[in-house]
């Protein structure tokens, strides 16, 4: 970084939480419930080459894609200030949740019990990655409420992983998602490495 | 103020968005000569570049008034965040920004840390 100052104090540090999960799980609904700001969007433009294209000219085929990105903030005090990042729901974004996981302290899985499939990219991916997460069941109005640990078996969650069910249009049921969130990061070592883990859920979807 | 408001309606427009393609912006350049991340700090550093300011330029300069990160200043611009970084590391060459990395902490997941985001998202229950 050449324009990097030496004497760093003029900024907090930035501290960085995923919100991921299937679409429409409601993770732009938590980031609003959470954040100090209403939730502001950005877009990333992403150029990945494409796979299985005819590369007769021999021009790599590149395709571009946008991806909303949906973020908050909550000022924590005057050296640090936390951003919600909600990860793009479909799987094939895998790799912008790559870019965004860099330096992430930890994740949430957002989880909707009636489309529980839609959840199993973000875990594997968090559990290949070893990021920490913990999943959060969304209670939807009107959805029948299953027992988080019917949940956890369904997952093949880790032991340690939390689960934990939430409003997510609730201010106060979506922070203490967080905390506990944040008290699941002090309990646990960081993972080295997640591979035994990920093969333990390998043959899930 | 005022004239920032005004500006604004110039180039962005509620119902229709922004009315210049985000890439004339950047002149079509993808890569910023500063590497920044979406959560990298700027703050405008007083130095006022000699010449006019391309209006996006001008506009990303006022919103580093206070330090910000690159993510906010691109979703306050409506623009790609790789547009905006090309633009802020423009204003970083010519000395009117200046960037840091997102945490100046050695190891982010330093459990002093996290022990103060606890108190600080407790605090707020």
């Amino acid at each position: 970084m050449s324009a990097s100052n030496s004497d760093s104090d003029w900024a907090p540090s930035a501290l960085k939480v995923l919100v991921a999960g299937g679409f429409g799980v409601g993770k732009t609904t938590f980031i609003t419930a959470t954040s100090e700001i209403p939730p502001l969007r950005t877009e990333e433009l992403l150029t990945t080459a494409s796979v299985g294209t005819d590369d007769l000219a021999g021009i790599a085929a590149k395709t571009t894609t946008t991806v909303a990105l949906d973020f908050g903030r909550i000022t924590i005090d005057r050296d640090s200030v936390l951003y919600l990042f909600g990860a793009p729901g479909q799987d094939r974004f895998w790799f912008l949740w790559d870019e965004l996981s860099h330096g992430a302290l930890g994740a949430v899985v957002l989880v909707d019990t009636r489309r529980l499939p839609d959840c199993f990219a973000a875990v594997d991916f968090f559990e290949s990655r070893g990021m920490r997460f913990l999943v959060a069941v969304n209670e939807f109005d009107g959805a029948y409420r299953h027992d988080p640990r019917e949940v956890r078996e369904a997952l093949s969650l880790p032991p340690a992983a939390p689960i934990v069910t939430c409003d997510a249009r609730d201010r106060r049921s979506a922070t203490t998602v967080l905390v506990t969130l944040v008290r699941h990061l002090l309990a646990a070592p960081s993972p080295t490495h997640a591979n035994s883990a990920s093969t333990e859920v390998g043959d899930r979807a | 103020m005022t004239s920032r408001s005004a500006h604004r309606e110039t180039w962005l427009d509620e119902a229709a968005g922004r009315l210049v393609r985000p890439y004339t912006v950047s002149a079509g350049r993808t890569r910023p000569t500063t590497a920044m991340d979406l959560l990298s700090w700027v703050v405008a550093t007083g130095v006022r570049p000699r010449g006019r300011l391309e209006p996006d330029h001008d506009m990303a300069l006022g919103l580093c008034g206070v330090a910000t990160t690159v993510a906010e200043v691109a979703a306050r611009m409506r623009l790609p965040a790789a547009v905006t970084k090309v633009v802020l590391s423009d204003l970083v060459a010519v000395g009117a920004v200046l960037t840091r990395p997102p945490s100046p902490a050695a190891d982010p997941t330093d459990r002093s840390i996290l022990e103060k985001l606890l108190v600080g998202l407790q605090q707020r229950l």
